[in-house]
């Protein structure tokens, strides 16, 4: 029969509709409520306070999961790596016999500069700041945890204040500069990358002894640029950018000179600019980075 | 929501963000990566509701901020809303229908990487756009490449729930 209602026999009783879409606001807006009370406790006192310790608790528990995952990844991240080498060998290959002739010349020439440049400390009785990596130790540790969003660029590493690991403490891989620690925790910190907006290191042309600021790119994520370079300076393509490392009366900077960045990779200039257009290929692969050397001065002091 | 339900929810979320900001945040491919954790938070809203969604969002948001040592409650706030809408989502308009974890998939991830950029400015801190949106469409179609591989394996681990609002007359018609 048409337009007949049947009534369902009753199978318990079901939830109305208000008492679940009351429960449903209730909840979500609690969570909000605790979600936004964390931020804004986490933000106005990030390194104390109870949410703080709180953190540095918890993270410590999660420390040894994080580490597991990290290694269960690792033999396909090395799987991956080794792909994605094959390709890029010949021409890895051709690159690298090129670029070790030309430094095969330029050590034995560095050489003679050296030998010279310890003679002439010495008679001058020079007092030189904190150089890498002489002055340095390197922690070794292991990435355990990455942002999962593209607006951070940080990653957590399993070293902490317990090993030494002071605020601002510089950290390299094994190609070159990477960032710098913004959060220490006992046993984990944060570590800011060069790519990350708020991060920049005075740096200078080797070559040249050109100075400036190296800081992250536009074109990029993974690209540099070494801006505040005046015109009338000279860098070229393929000049290797190091840390600057200086030092005034009071100040220092944070990081210790000659600490590898990149390698120059285009050179500009337009006569409405102030400075040179520098962009620069970092030696280290922000991408991929899987261990690194965090470095604590030798002497102790920060 | 039985208790065993309840457990294996909490264990996937647990070890899905653990992964996530362990191993596949570093999966990097024309300048994105998979969010394995924000698909699997859509798939146990879609098949479990929107409390439980967001539930299982605050926690993995708590899990992702403590671990990476960031802002506490940032991805928190985030992954609550992105488990609840999707949750309401699959409750009403997107119910039993075949192309709803795609389509709240994108939705979610457009939400989280766009959201994320609007708080991270609201808390002063640097973040460039085009970072963001140079990273976007690879992580749709990461997202989206996920979607259905793990929405399979959260409906076979956790099951879909009996929805609650049935309709308690129906109509015959001959």
């Amino acid at each position: 029969m048409l337009g007949v209602t049947v009534r369902r026999p009753a199978t318990g009783k079901p939830p109305s509709r208000t008492t679940s879409a009351l429960l449903r606001r209730v909840v979500v807006g609690i969570l909000v409520v605790l979600a936004l009370v964390l931020i804004t406790f986490s933000f106005r006192k990030p390194d104390d306070g109870p949410v703080a310790s709180a953190e540095s608790t918890a993270s410590s528990v999660l420390r040894p999961f994080t580490i597991a995952g990290e290694r269960v990844a690792q033999p396909f991240r090395d799987v991956y790596g080794w792909g994605d080498s094959l390709l890029t060998a010949r021409s890895d290959a051709k690159q690298l016999r090129a670029e070790n002739v030309a430094l095969r010349q330029q050590a034995i020439q560095n050489q003679f500069a050296a030998n010279e440049n310890d003679k002439l400390k010495a008679l001058l009785a020079f007092r030189d700041g904190p150089r890498f990596p002489d002055d340095y130790t390197g922690l070794a540790a292991a990435v355990i945890a990455r942002p999962t969003g593209s607006f951070a660029q940080d990653v957590v590493v399993a070293v902490g204040s317990n090993d030494g690991v002071a605020l601002d403490a510089p950290v390299v891989t094994q190609d070159g500069f990477l960032g710098r620690v913004t959060r220490v925790y006992t046993r984990s910190a944060r570590v800011t990358l060069l790519t990350d907006e708020q991060l920049a290191v005075s740096a200078l042309d080797v070559k040249s002894g050109a100075a400036g600021i190296v800081k992250h790119g536009r074109a990029s994520a993974s690209t540099l640029i070494f801006d505040r370079v005046p015109k009338k300076l000279r860098v070229a393509v393929g000049d290797t950018i190091v840390t600057a490392g200086w030092r005034s009366s009071k100040l220092a900077s944070l990081y210790p000179r000659g600490i590898p960045i990149g390698r120059v990779t285009s050179v500009g200039q337009a006569d409405t600019d102030l400075w040179k257009q520098v962009q620069v290929e970092p030696f280290a692969d922000f991408d991929r980075v899987d261990a690194v050397l965090v470095l604590v001065r030798k002497d102790g002091q920060p | 929501m039985s208790v065993g339900t309840g457990v294996r929810i909490g264990l996937i979320v647990f070890v899905v963000a653990i992964m996530q900001v362990s191993a596949f945040s570093s999966v990097s491919i024309a300048g994105g990566g998979p969010n394995v954790l924000l698909v699997t938070l859509v798939a146990i809203a879609l098949l479990r509701g929107a409390v439980t969604g967001a539930i299982a969002g605050f926690a993995a948001g708590l899990i992702v901020d403590i671990a990476t040592l960031g802002t506490l409650g940032l991805t928190a706030l985030l992954l609550t809303l992105a488990g609840f809408w999707a949750g309401r989502y699959g409750e009403t308009t997107g119910r039993a229908r075949a192309h709803a974890p795609l389509a709240a998939t994108l939705a979610a991830t457009l939400f989280v990487e766009l959201g994320g950029y609007g708080l991270h400015s609201l808390l002063g801190e640097p973040v460039a756009a085009r970072t963001v949106l140079a990273a976007l469409p690879a992580a749709l179609t990461w997202n989206a490449a996920l979607t259905y591989p793990v929405f399979g394996l959260v409906r076979r681990l956790i099951g879909a729930t009996e929805r609650l609002e049935r309709a308690r007359e129906v109509e015959i018609l001959v």
